[in-house]
């Protein structure tokens, strides 16, 4: 996937992860965030959990939070829909939640069932409560994490820096 | 051999108070509908209890949040049956993240006790244990017979996990108990209580 996008945003991105005192990451991947993923690995102070349903996710960070760590959660736009339900915990409890979200469906999408999962992210991420910030530039990306985790952290919101298919490229097909 | 789908008869108050009822340390996660009652009036409405009033299947991936925070900290969660089953998945999941300090204790009746009664699958056998077994859990099993209780509790309080614990109980509702159902106050008061003021 994404093959033709670049992938120079992700140190610095990483770093704001860091920097914010993130040490779980959970995801469900996208090939956009192979080298986010890869990087959150190759550390040793990175606790990382591979969800097999993005509806996990929530549920993880609020229990993360509650016993006093960080997390974020990466993930496709697609699995918001299966965190719909489990976004209640997150709001009545009025729970961080530092989501870094890819969104399939734009900027050059060539699969359609796409367009439906990825069009549907954003008004659930409304209904959730969340902070969007979407990102259309690589130089950006690093930059609103670090915010996203402000806002996320130290205001006790849920956030989702949503990056386009601009700057994570758009999976290529045959025909 | 005992059947494992009809032979109900253990007192879920009883087995969850047995095990967290003394336990001051633990920290707890409740599932919604009666297992929320059940972990109130085992220890009252404790600082170190969440319980979870939506959500629903959501119990184990909060657990083991918690457990991945605080690893030396014994984490238990209970959940009916129902519930349970919503999030099955997770099995999977806290299976392969290991978690040597969480257990979860799952209150089965076979029926959905808060909605009716209507049958759950665990009703036509479905093996909820075996499926924790098959995950990789270190410790899975189901309990029928009184006398198991003992050494089941003993194993969610203290045997090295992720432990899986499916007790075959009484049908019928959980008698309610009074108890906070605000998500913010259980939130600041459990983190307040295990980590201070930050």
């Amino acid at each position: 996937m994404a093959e033709n996008s670049g992938q120079d945003w992700v140190p610095g991105a990483y770093d704001a992860l860091k920097d914010a005192g993130v040490t779980l990451a959970a995801y469900v991947p996208d090939g956009g965030f192979r080298n986010l993923i890869a990087r959150c690995h190759q550390d040793t102070e990175m606790q990382t959990i591979s969800l097999v349903n993005e509806s996990e996710g929530p549920c993880l960070m609020a229990g993360a939070w509650l016993g006093g760590t960080r997390g974020a959660l990466i993930i496709q736009s697609n699995g918001i829909g299966n965190c719909g339900n489990n976004f209640g915990l997150t709001k009545m409890g009025r729970f961080p939640l530092l989501a870094i979200v890819s969104q399939r469906g734009s900027w050059g999408e060539a699969n359609s069932w796409m367009m439906y999962s990825g069009e549907i992210a954003e008004p659930i991420l409304n209904l959730g409560g969340f902070h969007i910030m979407k990102v259309d530039h690589a130089e950006d990306v690093a930059d609103a994490v670090r915010a996203g985790a402000t806002t996320a952290f130290n205001a006790s919101q849920p956030v989702a820096v949503v990056l386009t298919q601009r700057v994570l490229g758009a999976k290529q097909f045959v025909g | 051999m005992a059947d494992k789908s009809s032979n109900q008869r253990l007192d879920r108050r009883k087995i969850v108070k047995q095990i967290i009822g003394d336990q001051d340390d633990m920290l707890v996660i409740s599932g919604l509908g009666g297992a929320g009652f059940d972990v109130t009036d085992a220890r009252g409405d404790h600082d170190l209890n969440f319980c979870m009033h939506g959500a629903m299947g959501g119990g184990p991936m909060m657990g083991l949040g918690v457990a991945i925070a605080q690893p030396d900290r014994r984490v238990v969660v209970v959940m009916g049956e129902g519930d349970f089953i919503m999030g099955s998945h997770s099995l999977m999941t806290v299976a392969a993240a290991k978690p040597d300090n969480l257990a979860i204790v799952v209150l089965d009746n076979e029926v959905y006790a808060e909605t009716g009664a209507q049958k759950t699958v665990t009703a036509s056998g479905i093996d909820l244990a075996g499926m924790a077994a098959a995950a990789g859990f270190t410790v899975a099993r189901t309990i029928i017979e009184k006398f198991e209780i003992d050494e089941a509790s003993e194993l969610a309080r203290t045997a090295s996990g992720p432990v899986f614990l499916c007790f075959k109980i009484s049908d019928g509702a959980s008698q309610q108990v009074a108890k906070t159902r605000d998500g913010v106050l259980m939130k600041l008061r459990f983190r307040q209580a295990l980590l201070g003021h930050e």
